[in-house]
């Protein structure tokens, strides 16, 4: 199969970034905002909502990040407009002028001094112009390493590391050497294979990144949050339940991911968008799902692929997440979530090699237009990540 | 269908493997591949294991450590017989 020259029918945005979904975003910039930009959604079709918990009162590094993460989904190349509804002007005008970097067409909107009527009122004729706008592009023809790849697993479990990982990290083997940005976090999990994770940096300095970054969620995070110890959440219930045991076990599962030969060559604050050019990316991100897929696509990343064992039923409201499970119990009990059916791995049925392949193939049809199962069944989980409590 | 593995090893240095099948009954022989090298042996399973659960290789005390990739997940912490389901109640974290 001849990688290099597979082509996406995407849309080009005017940064230049390939995108592979064409919305309209209507986001609030604060949670008392939800209500008006659910409003706006309701009345103008072919736009989405994105209602989240927080936005007040938020300070420092914790608000550098709440921007960041708003900006960056507004930014999203699956994003082809965004409206951007505030309580007030500034704070709402600050997100509109980080999206608007991108030449994308971006309008904001504030309540205070208007109420949500006239608000919403005015938002919604902008949204109706700016559907209009997305709905007359064209899908184009675009390099296949153009679409941005993300990973994370979820409710893993030991076919995890045996099939479903080991097929991701088989793709990225495959496509990041061709140009492809991919990228990779759970900051803790990979509790126990932190050594081997280091190991796996492109130079002692970004190993060293790295290390700081772990050596930082151990001492800020755990050590002066836990109450026992992690054994109730990490290992997951849902972990447990499907035969992992240890944490070192989970995170050598985990690390499956970034197959066997490709390096990573920075590691991303959370919702940061790479500044390094093509190629892996490890990113500092909670192991919750929800919490991953929206940091990894606010940096940018348009699709991606969620390996799970035990039936994780994740996606997000802008960027299309593709289940793999090599678990046969899984795909047969839970088989409207999974896309890839790799079970055929632990059957000795299918090689590794073989189900990379598979999900590259994936990977262009979604890119092209085809819906996952996350997309097909509603999931649109868009949970924005909070470092400490507000002011 | 007759040479479907119930078992994967991951690794030759590995001390457990898991059970890839469902409804795994005590007293199973069965085929185990090592996926490293795709070699095969066969174990005889002590418990009905679920799928996904692991088996010992080999007879482990406690405080003995339990490798996996090739790697350490863990100590023993209840006495391990070949063949006997590996989980919770037998292995545990170094770490916390």
């Amino acid at each position: 199969m001849n990688l290099s020259n597979r082509t996406v029918w995407g849309y080009r945005r005017e940064n230049g970034r390939v995108g592979v979904r064409n919305y309209v975003a209507i986001l609030p910039l604060d949670d008392i905002s939800n209500a008006a930009c659910e409003a706006v959604a309701a009345h103008i079709q072919g736009t989405i909502a994105l209602p989240h918990a927080y936005g007040r009162l938020q300070f420092g590094e914790d608000l550098e990040l709440h921007f960041r993460t708003m900006i960056g989904t507004g930014a999203n190349p699956n994003v082809a407009a965004c409206i951007v509804i505030g309580i007030e002007p500034h704070w709402t005008k600050t997100v509109v002028d980080g999206i608007a970097k991108t030449g994308k067409p971006v309008a904001g909107f504030w309540i205070e001094g208007n109420g949500d009527i006239a608000t919403v009122a005015a938002a919604s004729r902008k949204a109706k112009e700016f559907v209009h706008l997305a709905t007359a592009q064209v899908r184009q023809e675009c390099p296949l390493t153009e679409v941005w790849v993300a990973a994370k697993c979820g409710e893993s479990d030991t076919t995890t590391g045996l099939a479903s990982c080991p097929t991701v990290g088989s793709m990225y083997d495959k496509l990041v050497p061709l140009g492809l940005y991919g990228c990779f976090g759970e900051t803790s999990e990979l509790t126990g294979a932190e050594h081997l994770a280091a190991a796996r940096a492109v130079s002692p300095e970004i190993s060293a990144k790295f290390m700081k970054t772990w050596s930082a969620y151990q001492q800020d995070v755990i050590e002066a949050h836990k109450t026992s110890d992690l054994s109730d959440s990490q290992p997951t219930k849902g972990n447990i339940a499907g035969g992992l045991t240890t944490i070192e076990e989970k995170a050598l599962g985990n690390l499956e991911k970034i197959g066997k030969k490709v390096k990573y060559i920075d590691v991303l604050g959370p919702a940061e968008m790479p500044q390094r050019g093509a190629g892996l990316y490890f990113m500092d991100t909670s192991s919750a799902a929800a919490e991953c897929c929206t940091l990894q696509a606010a940096a940018g990343y348009v699709v991606h692929i969620f390996p799970t064992g035990q039936g994780n039923v994740i996606g997000n409201p802008i960027m299309p997440v593709i289940k793999v499970s090599g678990n046969p119990r899984t795909v047969r009990t839970m088989s409207e979530h999974i896309d890839l059916d790799v079970s055929g791995i632990v059957r000795r049925e299918m090689t590794i090699d073989q189900a990379g392949d598979q999900l590259i193939e994936h990977i262009v049809s979604t890119s092209n237009g085809r819906f996952t199962c996350a997309e097909a069944l509603g999931h649109k989980e868009f949970v924005m990540t909070k470092l400490y409590r507000s002011a | 269908m007759a040479n479907i593995p119930q078992l994967l090893i991951h690794d030759r240095r590995d001390n457990v493997g898991v059970v890839v099948v469902e409804n795994l009954t005590a007293g199973t022989d069965m085929l185990c591949v090592i996926t490293e090298d795709n070699s095969e042996i066969h174990a005889r399973s002590n418990q009905d294991v679920p799928i996904g659960h692991k088996v010992a290789l080999k007879d482990l005390a406690v405080g003995d450590t339990v490798i996996k990739y090739g790697e350490d997940i863990g100590k023993v912490v209840a006495a391990i017989r070949k063949g006997d389901h590996v989980h919770t109640h037998n292995l545990k974290t170094k770490r916390w």
